[in-house]
């Protein structure tokens, strides 16, 4: 019944090979346009580098502008009637540097003379305006403009991370397909967080050329032509001004300071100590610099603020107080007996109530506290009975965005450690644990660590009594003047806020009475802190912290103070947070002594024994 | 008489064809990938040619496997392997890693395979399988019925990876439907309506168009005989006709993705916009139209050098053999697939039971719509549709999805005299 059809199906087969044939001999042989298409090769495509987006500070001071620069590259097979001599003299190079220049080039890797390749980088733009006029004269060289990042400060260097080209690796790992290679791409920081919308789009012009590759103009009039359209703007919640201060203040210690708006969670200044000017990370001398500054022994592109974990010491006792009033173990009148046989203490006191304990950083009664927060007695087993205890407490202290990462807008955010029940179970390979065992937390020593930025969220936590927005850099973005979406919902804490007021009157004391009073105190302002000795390993001194929050009412600036290896929380870093609040709130510090005290950084005068 | 030399009775002219079309496909891969200044060797392990050798080496060792296996093992596997693939088909885009766009890849560690290569193989057998099946009658329409779903599954499996192109290939198997009976009907109409489709595009006012079918109706309706049922029916059609004409720019503008619509458009007027949407056609005809006679050279060629057409190994592959060896070149690479295609329809009419016929004419349309999809793309006779050419196309899947769609089909030929009691 199905005569005929296998016929038929060689038929097709043999007239579809016969119809490919005469369509190809058409443009193969009759038809001459294509031949002379690919030997003129007569449309020459170009990228149109975007400009990156520009990043301002809150009160619109340019950070991070753009410079255009120059490169220039050759297709090498395009190359006719070369006259060196001439180039040599417009290029001002030497007939030797030229050899070694075209040596270079074709030693490199990527070299393919069917592909345009950098010959010259970073022309400037006398060297564009001298050449410019001459380039008709070599065929196969072209001058491409980009622009190269510039800082307008040698400040905030680790937030605003820098820029340069694409690695192979980068590039191999890039999903989108958006980058090709010599493209620029933010490295660190907000270079890289906010990558996507500093970039921009490329454009591509359509150059017509003739046979020898000189260039005759666009093709159509640029009909095809894309432009490029520039990256979006980017306004940080930096002050520029406090954060230079704060960098002046850092200078020769090691440590951290971030200042934050607990209204809004913008970052107001985060300075690492020691850093890095941001301009050697540009342009020609790239390389080399990054060499040196990567392998500089105090470690300046470490971003202490976000990557430096510590153990919290003192400073958790506010959060441990608020825990135990939540979990209604104590009240604020509850007295415990400072008594120093298990865990030592300072300063002259015997029995305080809470708010005392806190100001004079009393240790056994923070120990007692964790005692009745762990130990409620719920299981008969002590073992039980404190892992439930923990679980309760861990809950209430994560709920303070400890222990994991806060989720900023930079990269490589570390997350500290707040100890759980499954924790220990692992750091104890199973054996049983009870409170005995794991006190040192009380007093925010043993396991618990934190990361700078966390303890300046915690303070402004308490300043806006109970809720913080996490923290964040650029709090506008392009035209529309938002922060990402992450960044404008309020995250509440497990605490009542009826507690957050215990916590502030404490802190409050702390300033005005307590360990704080000295140098933390400011004359028109209620100023809340606490201060913090971080155990550190002798010979090395103690690291020094201090977080606050001013003023009490209405809270416009909340601090947290690291410095390394500086002893205790009430000298360097009470001081440093008291300057930033004041120059902030005042615009200048009234107290030159203190701020001579802490440029002079003597802190301690015994090295510890 | 049972296996007593399977080399003398498998078809050696088609191995021969198999093994040229590969060898030429590992040099242009060569081609594409050489640069004069560094001159690396056609071994080189970081070059495309020297993974191909690689899977040409492994294809070497599935052959060996598809021969040594028992003959009736294909018969009897046919379903398991078919609902395998549907299976895997499912399983791509939850659990596959995409490559350049298309998610069609299940890979462990950094080797992966696309499933839907292999599952022409299987939709080849499974049609063999159901046609050659006792009581399996073309005219039955719940015989149809299934025949279109086993085609169908694999379809719209692989149109959700957004391969349109491989989906597209299954299309090929209305071939096997009208060499085994199905009326002509339901092809010329899929052809009609595809070159309306495309006539659609051509003409920018459709008023043209529906005057002409107007014009049509009118002429139908006065050259024949003047009865009431036919003149009702030839105006139903004619609206009906019109209708699609108006929903065609609806299926344009908003079914196709622009990229498809783009395809489309720069395949009727490719020098509309050369730099745009016409680039990939516009590069792809220089490069071979510059090729001329004899063809620049082995190694010689400019134009596929340049990163002007993407996927030179894979997709556009046939640009380097027109630029390099010219219309000879083509002329040759052409006549190969054509002798190959004959060879395999040879092979299917001296079957001697119904499986192993459509099993061949599944193999032949396969490689026949590959092979005229393909190189229509790359000279501009058909939409660019991303898919290999066989053989000649860099990659492993596809390399030994067709070395086994092949060999399937000359292990069953071997042994035609043993399937005869199964007709």
């Amino acid at each position: 019944m199905n005569e005929g059809r296998r016929e038929i199906l060689q038929l097709i087969i043999v007239v579809t090979g016969i119809i490919f044939l005469v369509k190809l001999f058409f443009i193969q042989v009759v038809d001459s346009r294509y031949r002379q298409m690919a030997d003129s090769n007569a449309i020459l495509r170009q990228t149109e580098y975007p400009v990156r987006g520009l990043i301002t500070d809150r009160n619109g001071k340019l950070i991070v502008y753009n410079t255009p620069e120059f490169k220039l590259e050759v297709l090498l097979k395009d190359v006719r009637d070369f006259d060196s001599a001439k180039f040599c003299r417009v290029f001002r190079m030497s007939r030797e540097e030229l050899r070694a220049t075209f040596r270079a080039m074709k030693a490199r890797k990527e070299f393919s003379p069917y592909k345009p390749t950098l010959f010259l980088d970073q022309l400037s733009n006398e060297d564009f305006a001298r050449v410019q006029d001459y380039m008709d004269e070599f065929s196969g060289f072209y001058v491409l403009a980009r622009t190269t990042r510039s800082y307008s400060t040698p400040a905030l260097a680790n937030a605003l991370g820098y820029v340069s080209e694409i690695s192979k690796k980068q590039l191999d790992e890039d999903p989108s397909g958006i980058y090709k290679q010599g493209d620029y791409v933010g490295q660190s920081g907000i270079e890289a967080y906010y990558e996507e919308q500093l970039r921009g789009t490329r454009g591509v012009r359509f150059k017509l050329r003739n046979v020898k590759g000189i260039i005759q103009g666009s093709v159509e009039s640029g009909k095809y032509d894309t432009l490029s359209t520039p990256g979006q703007d980017l306004v940080t919640g930096i002050d520029l001004d406090l954060q230079q201060y704060g960098e002046f203040l850092m200078k020769g210690k090691s440590g951290s300071i971030v200042a934050i708006e607990p209204a809004t969670g913008e970052i107001l200044a985060l300075v690492s100590g020691p850093s890095y000017d941001p301009n050697l990370l540009t342009g020609r001398k790239y390389s080399s610099n990054f060499r040196m500054i990567s392998l500089d022994s105090n470690k300046p592109l470490f971003n202490r603020p976000l990557m430096a974990q510590y153990r919290p010491g003192s400073v958790f006792k506010i959060a441990q107080a608020m825990t135990a009033l939540q979990e209604g173990v104590i009240t604020p009148e509850t007295r415990i007996r400072c008594d120093r046989t298990i865990i030592n203490c300072h300063g002259a006191h015997t029995n305080e109530d809470l708010r005392g304990a806190i100001a004079n950083s009393c240790n056994p009664y923070f120990h007692g506290v964790l005692r009745r927060m762990l130990n409620k007695g719920k299981s008969n087993d002590p073992y039980e009975d404190t892992r439930m205890g923990l679980a309760e407490w861990n809950k209430h202290i994560t709920s303070f965005g400890f222990g994991q990462p806060l989720g900023i807008d930079l990269p490589n955010e570390k997350g500290g450690l707040i100890p759980s029940p499954a924790y220990y179970d692992v750091a104890y390979r199973n054996r049983p644990w009870k409170f005995s065992n794991i006190y040192s937390i009380a007093i925010g020593e043993g396991e618990n660590l934190v990361v700078p930025i966390q303890m300046a969220n915690f303070a402004a936590t308490v300043a806006n009594k109970g809720f913080y927005y996490t923290p964040h850099i650029v709090k506008a973005i392009g035209k529309d003047g938002l922060p990402l979406s992450q960044y404008r919902e309020r995250h509440y804490t497990t605490i009542d806020s009826a507690y957050f007021k215990v916590a502030a009157d404490a802190m409050q004391q702390v300033v005005e009475s307590g360990t704080g009073q000295y140098r933390a105190r400011l004359a028109d302002v209620i100023v809340c802190g606490k201060t913090g000795t971080v155990e550190n390993n002798p010979p090395l001194f103690d690291h020094s912290v201090f977080i606050a929050f001013a003023p009490r009412q209405n809270p416009r600036i909340a601090v947290s103070v690291y410095v390394e290896d500086a002893g205790q929380g009430a000298r360097a870093a009470a001081s440093i947070a008291s300057l930033m609040i004041e120059k902030y709130l005042f615009g200048a510090t009234r107290r030159p002594y203190i701020e001579q005290y802490v440029l002079a950084g003597n802190f301690e005068d015994v090295k510890k024994q | 008489m049972r296996q007593e030399n399977i080399s003398s009775s498998l078809d050696w002219v088609s191995i021969g064809l198999y093994a040229a079309m590969v060898l030429l496909g590992w040099l242009n891969i060569y081609a594409v990938g050489y640069d004069e200044a560094v001159g690396q060797s056609i071994f080189t392990l970081s070059l495309n040619s020297g993974r191909q050798l690689m899977f040409i080496g492994a294809s070497f060792f599935i052959i060996l496997g598809i021969v040594i296996l028992d003959v009736r093992f294909y018969d009897a596997i046919a379903y398991l392997l078919y609902g395998l693939l549907m299976v895997m088909l499912i399983l791509v885009p939850v659990i596959g890693k995409e490559v350049g766009g298309n998610k069609a890849w299940l890979g462990i560690g950094s080797f992966g395979v696309q499933p839907s290569e292999f599952a022409k193989v299987a939709t080849a057998l499974v049609v063999a399988k159901y046609i050659g099946s006792v009581g399996f009658r073309m005219d039955n329409l719940r015989n149809q019925a299934v025949l279109f779903a086993l085609i169908g599954v694999p379809m719209v499996l692989i149109l959700l990876q957004k391969d349109t192109g491989t989906a597209l290939v299954f299309t090929s198997f209305m071939i096997v439907f009208f060499r085994e009976g199905m009326s002509p009907f339901l092809i010329i109409v899929g052809f009609c309506a595809a070159a309306l489709f495309i006539l659609t595009l051509l003409v920018p006012n459709p008023w043209y168009l529906h005057t002409g079918i107007v014009f049509l109706l009118v002429v139908l309706i006065v050259m024949g005989k003047k009865k009431f049922k036919r003149i009702a029916l030839l105006t139903i059609g004619a609206i009906l006709i019109m209708g699609v004409v108006e929903s065609v720019d609806y299926v344009i503008t908003d079914v196709l993705k622009p990229h498809q619509q783009n395809r489309i458009k720069a395949l009727i007027n490719p020098d509309a916009d050369p730099l745009g949407y016409g680039w990939n056609v516009t590069q792809s005809k220089i490069a071979i139209g510059s090729g001329g006679f004899g063809g620049k050279g082995f190694l010689q060629g400019t134009q596929t050098k340049f990163d002007f057409v993407p996927e030179q190994s894979t997709d556009f592959i046939f640009c380097t053999i027109g630029e390099e060896e010219g219309w000879i070149g083509s002329l040759l690479v052409i006549a190969l697939f054509v002798a190959l295609l004959l060879r395999i329809i040879y092979l299917a009419e001296r079957q001697k039971n119904r499986f192993a016929r459509v099993y061949a004419y599944g193999a032949a349309s396969i490689f026949f719509f590959h092979f005229a999809v393909n190189i229509g793309m790359t000279i501009g006779l058909f939409p660019v549709i991303g898919i290999p050419l066989p053989f000649f196309s860099y990659g492993g899947s596809s390399l030994w999805g067709f070395t086994i769609l092949l060999f399937i089909l000359l292990k069953i030929d071997a042994h035609r005299g043993q399937m005869l009691q199964r007709i």
